[in-house]
């Protein structure tokens, strides 16, 4: 006689399985008669276990139904009482073993917190604000999550995409292992894929078109070679909008030996592509197109004689040559041609063109003043009288050169010019702030907080958003200082916290924890129980929660 | 000293899903003023939209918590954020302080209630006796009347699924109106039993009233199986005058099941001198959070008393001494087999038994689809009434190696409870 194994098909409750019940199985039996009914069917004979006869006979002469139940009963408890497991299933190889150190205890309690403020859905925004801020310091540091929160981890990451860089870092072989079996978290294989040449290929092959970006983009910091081999192989057969974003994505790493495949780029069917292609090479140091175009500039723009002025001569036509390097034919908005042109030259032409042609730095070619060709013949030779009798076109070729300047600075990444450029923070003027924060940008960052502190002591949150935008997190402790101090003077001013939403959500994110008490300051002389008071004390309550988290990653 | 409570420990004592949602938003130190905690209990004011904040207190011991907000939910939104908090944000909430005076009050008024002991209420034996012999009467004549019930579908027979599942719902009402509520559950359950296990059922619900009927026959500890079963039970207070099992219990794990009208809280604990298991229960209304906060891995002296059973497992706990401890290495398990085996020895003695509860080390979480299975390379038991989210967590923390596992072990299958990794740290994975 048979004892049942407890394998899935048994269990299931779908079926009865035929591996181990034969039509001599008392089991069978009964359940055949109890299917069609007792009234139908008399009691089967049992045969089988001496058992089994025995309850038989005992049950002889009963009511047939409650004999059959006295006889399933035994059954289903010998059953229950003997079963024996399965056989053992292949089991998968198991994930590679990970030798980081697995995070401190702190730490991990406070990633279950930051996970499961996204899964109680509370209104905790700035949790889910803080979370990346937490994976990428996490993965800086080298921890290994501990394994019971790796689903949880992988699940966040699935919902928002920019965290998978970091959250497939951090979870490690074990997040590949468990993609391997759970097709939900698929993309982790996608993610790490770049790790070995052959899963990169079929990425680049076979991808989603996010993720060929996120490939390709990755592979140009570690081997910018390679990754233009690969997307060479391609090019030919990328829709236009495709190979916008893929030319795009060999800013990263770019170097002399993406030339080549840039020119033959600015012969593309698409005006974009080659806009971009030309774009890219005008901010390659030594490039064939720089060359060209510091030719073109050094013909529209010269130094006087007496080298204390600038003469302009704009293009008068763009021939094919321009519009080959990018330069369009006609402004976008309407500006007039010659202007235009001029100014799509110099944004693209090597700020080293000029202080090694005009042997000036960048500060002195900046003071000189400017004047047309064509006005050169007004004798000016007082540099005083020359700019109060400036007619309106020059001061308009000096603010073209400036802003021409300004818009190559932060395409060649230029710091020195970019410096120049911007001068001293503003004050008292309005300024705009979209090309002050691009310029910005290209300073080291101790340069753009100190610059932006002094803007913010002077301007106030008005037009600050771009600006704070642009510096570096965690701010500075002075910048930190400066914002705080803004934030003050708007409260005080009676505005309303709303208004600087922008302002206040960068700075949930960005500011200094060490800031923390003046802003429970704040929020403790703030009126209570107003919009200021409210935002005060969130606002310190989340430094608080971010130095704690922060520092439990020591 | 105490050790901060993990978040998922305070998750737990959440009554609900709005509570936990709303105390979420009170888990950050801006609403908390004064929040500290030390001597056995943590407090703290919470500014509300009111003018005067509200004051929270929870005494870490029981728990037990207080709060001068009108909330009937407990604990409430402010005693779960409070908690959060503590757990969350050490640095929100000092330790080692001297709670303030109201709070001080609260404390010091439950202690002296604690004290008091209440005095029993006077019964009178006689018409106790009474009205036993006419509940007794009654679940005997509502178990008459389920066998028969049972024996008319046998005759006409169960091949039509319909018909074999229709009407249980009224029978279990006639269980209810006698008394019976083990009978009703189990009549209910046939209305939604698959036709495979039908015939099993049909059988063993046919056999517990057929053994109520000659209750009075039945060896004892048999008896006691099939007066529970039936629905009887025994008072929590009058199990504890009876006899009681000391030893240093280790919690192996819990499970909450949460239905509309009630949550029930199961907590398994191993006795690591006499061997043995056992099983409490802790119920919630909805908006009350079932009053059993072990965590897993605390090993607690104490007393518990088991209700009398041919195979005893369901226990309450008595008295408790010295401060619990965490243990610190492994529980020691089983073979798939021999946890398979174990259930079979509960099943000869208590036909009913579903599961028994078990350890099993050495093995490896195998997923499949749709059927995952826990193997020791050997044999293999499938792992059933698993959520998808839980049986992750489980592969996660084995990784593919194998790994100790609590759980239930049943004809049906394994449903794992809780999983140690290979530096002895739990997880639960119910759910």
């Amino acid at each position: 006689m048979s004892s049942e194994h407890l394998s899935s098909a048994h269990v299931s409750g779908e079926h009865v399985s035929g591996e181990h019940v034969s039509s001599e199985d008392p089991w069978a039996q009964l359940q055949s008669t109890a299917l069609l009914g007792t009234d139908r069917r008399p009691l089967p004979a049992l045969s089988g276990s001496p058992a089994f006869t025995a309850a038989a006979a005992a049950v002889a002469g009963q009511d047939p139904a409650t004999g059959l139940l006295e006889l399933a009963a035994l059954a289903t408890v010998r059953r229950r009482a003997g079963l024996l497991p399965a056989r053992a299933p292949q089991a998968a190889r198991p994930a590679a073993v990970d030798l980081r150190p697995v995070l401190p205890e702190a730490a991990a309690s406070r990633l279950g917190v930051l996970l499961a403020g996204r899964a109680t859905g509370g209104g905790q925004a700035n949790l889910a604000e803080l979370l990346p801020q937490w994976l990428a310091e996490a993965r800086a540091r080298g921890y290994r999550p501990p394994a019971a929160l790796v689903p949880a981890l992988l699940d966040t990451a699935r919902a928002r995409s920019e965290l998978r860089g970091d959250v497939v870092a951090l979870a490690g072989p074990l997040g590949r292992w468990l993609a391997e079996h759970n097709p939900q978290w698929r993309y982790v294989l996608r993610t790490v894929g770049g790790d070995s040449p052959a899963e990169g290929e079929r990425i680049w092959q076979e991808g989603l078109f996010a993720e060929r970006v996120t490939h390709l983009t990755r592979l140009r910091r570690t081997d910018p070679a390679a990754a233009l081999t690969l997307l060479a192989g391609t090019w030919s057969t990328e829709r236009a909008e495709d190979r916008l974003l893929f030319l795009d994505a060999l800013q990263e790493g770019l170097g002399a030996a993406d030339e080549p495949f840039l020119e033959t780029a600015l012969d593309d069917r698409s005006k974009n592509v080659r806009a971009t292609a030309a774009e890219l090479l005008s901010s390659l140091p030594g490039s064939a197109l720089g060359r060209r175009m510091a030719d073109r500039a050094l013909a529209a723009v010269r130094l006087a004689d007496d080298g204390r002025r600038l003469l302009v001569a704009p293009p008068t036509a763009c021939d094919t040559a321009m519009q080959r390097d990018g330069i369009a034919p006609s402004s976008p908005t309407g500006r007039g041609q010659r202007a235009w042109w001029l100014g799509e030259l110099l944004a693209a032409t090597p700020l080293s063109t000029w202080t090694s042609a005009f042997g000036l730095t960048p500060t002195q070619l900046l003071a000189l003043p400017v004047a047309d060709e064509t006005e050169d013949a007004t004798d000016a030779t007082d540099a005083t009288t020359d700019a109060a009798d400036a007619v309106g076109s020059s001061d308009q070729w000096r603010e073209e050169l400036r802003e021409a300047w300004a818009r190559a600075a932060v395409r060649q990444h230029d710091a020195d010019w970019a410096r120049v450029l911007l001068g001293p923070a503003p004050r008292g003027a309005r300024v705009s702030p979209g090309a002050p924060a691009k310029l910005l940008a290209v300073l080291p960052p101790p340069e753009r907080a100190a610059w932006t502190a002094a803007f913010l002591r002077s301007h106030g949150l008005g037009d600050a958003f771009q600006l704070l935008g642009a510096c570096a997190t965690p701010w500075t402790p002075p910048l930190s200082t400066a914002v705080v101090a803004a934030l003050e003077r708007a409260a005080a001013s009676g505005s309303y916290p709303w208004s600087h939403s922008g302002v206040l959500g960068l700075t949930e994110r960005s500011l200094a924890p060490a800031t923390a008490p003046a802003v429970e300051a704040l929020a403790t002389d703030a009126a209570p129980d107003t919009a200021w008071s409210e935002t005060f004390a969130r606002l310190a309550g989340t430094l608080r929660f971010r130095a704690a988290m922060l520092a439990e990653l020591e | 000293m105490e050790e901060r409570w993990s978040t998922e420990h305070v998750l737990s004592l959440a009554p609900d899903a709005a509570s936990l949602k709303a105390a979420g938003k009170l888990s950050g130190p801006a609403p908390w003023s004064g929040a500290g905690w030390g001597q056995g209990a943590l407090w703290g004011e919470c500014r509300g939209s009111g003018s005067t904040p509200y004051r929270t207190v929870v005494e870490l011991g029981g728990p037990a918590y207080q709060c001068s907000c009108p909330s009937r939910k407990f604990p409430c939104k402010h005693a779960l954020g409070l908690l959060l908090l503590w757990s969350g944000s050490p640095e929100a909430v000092p330790g080692g302080t001297v709670p303030p005076e109201w709070a001080a009050a609260w404390l010091a008024g439950r202690q002296k209630r604690a004290q008091k002991v209440s005095a029993p209420a006077a019964a009178d034996p006689v018409a106790a006796a009474r009205r036993a012999e006419r509940r007794s009467a009654r679940v005997a004549a509502g178990a008459q009347e389920l066998c028969l019930r049972l024996a008319d579908r046998i005759r006409q027979g169960l091949a039509d699924p319909a018909a074999a599942s229709a009407g249980w719902d009224q029978v279990a009402a006639r269980m209810v109106d006698a008394q019976a509520p083990g009978l009703a559950a189990r009549a209910r359950e046939l209305g939604s039993a698959g036709q495979e296990s039908l015939l099993a059922e049909y059988a063993l619900l046919h056999l517990l009233a057929a053994a109520y009927q000659r209750v009075g026959e039945l060896p004892e500890p048999l008896a006691a199986t099939v007066r529970a079963r039936v629905g009887f039970t025994t008072d929590t207070a009058e199990l504890l005058a009876g006899p009681t099992v000391r030893d240093q219990w280790l919690v192996l794990g819990r499970r909450d099941n949460a239905d509309a009208n009630l949550t029930t809280r199961r907590v398994w604990l191993h006795g690591t001198k006499t061997g043995r298991s056992a099983l409490l229960l802790a119920f919630g209304r909805p908006g009350q959070a079932p009053d059993l906060p072990l965590p897993t891995g605390q090993l607690l002296e104490a007393e518990l008393a088991f209700h009398p059973s041919a195979r005893p497992l369901r226990a309450v706990i008595g008295a408790r001494y010295g401060t619990p401890g965490t243990a610190r290495t492994l529980p020691s398990g089983l073979s798939p087999t021999a946890g398979l085996a174990a259930y079979g020895e509960a099943v000869a003695d208590d036909p009913w038994v579903e599961s028994w509860p078990v350890v099993l080390a050495g093995v490896v979480p195998v997923p499949g689809r749709p059927d995952w299975y826990l193997t020791d390379g050997q044999h293999a038991l499938p792992i059933r009434d698993t959520g998808e989210d839980a049986r992750w967590r489980l592969a996660a923390v084995s990784g593919g190696r194998p790994v100790t596992v609590f759980g239930e072990c049943g004809h049906r299958g394994f449903t794992p409870v809780t999983v140690w990794d290979e530096s002895g740290k739990a997880t639960g994975v119910s759910g």
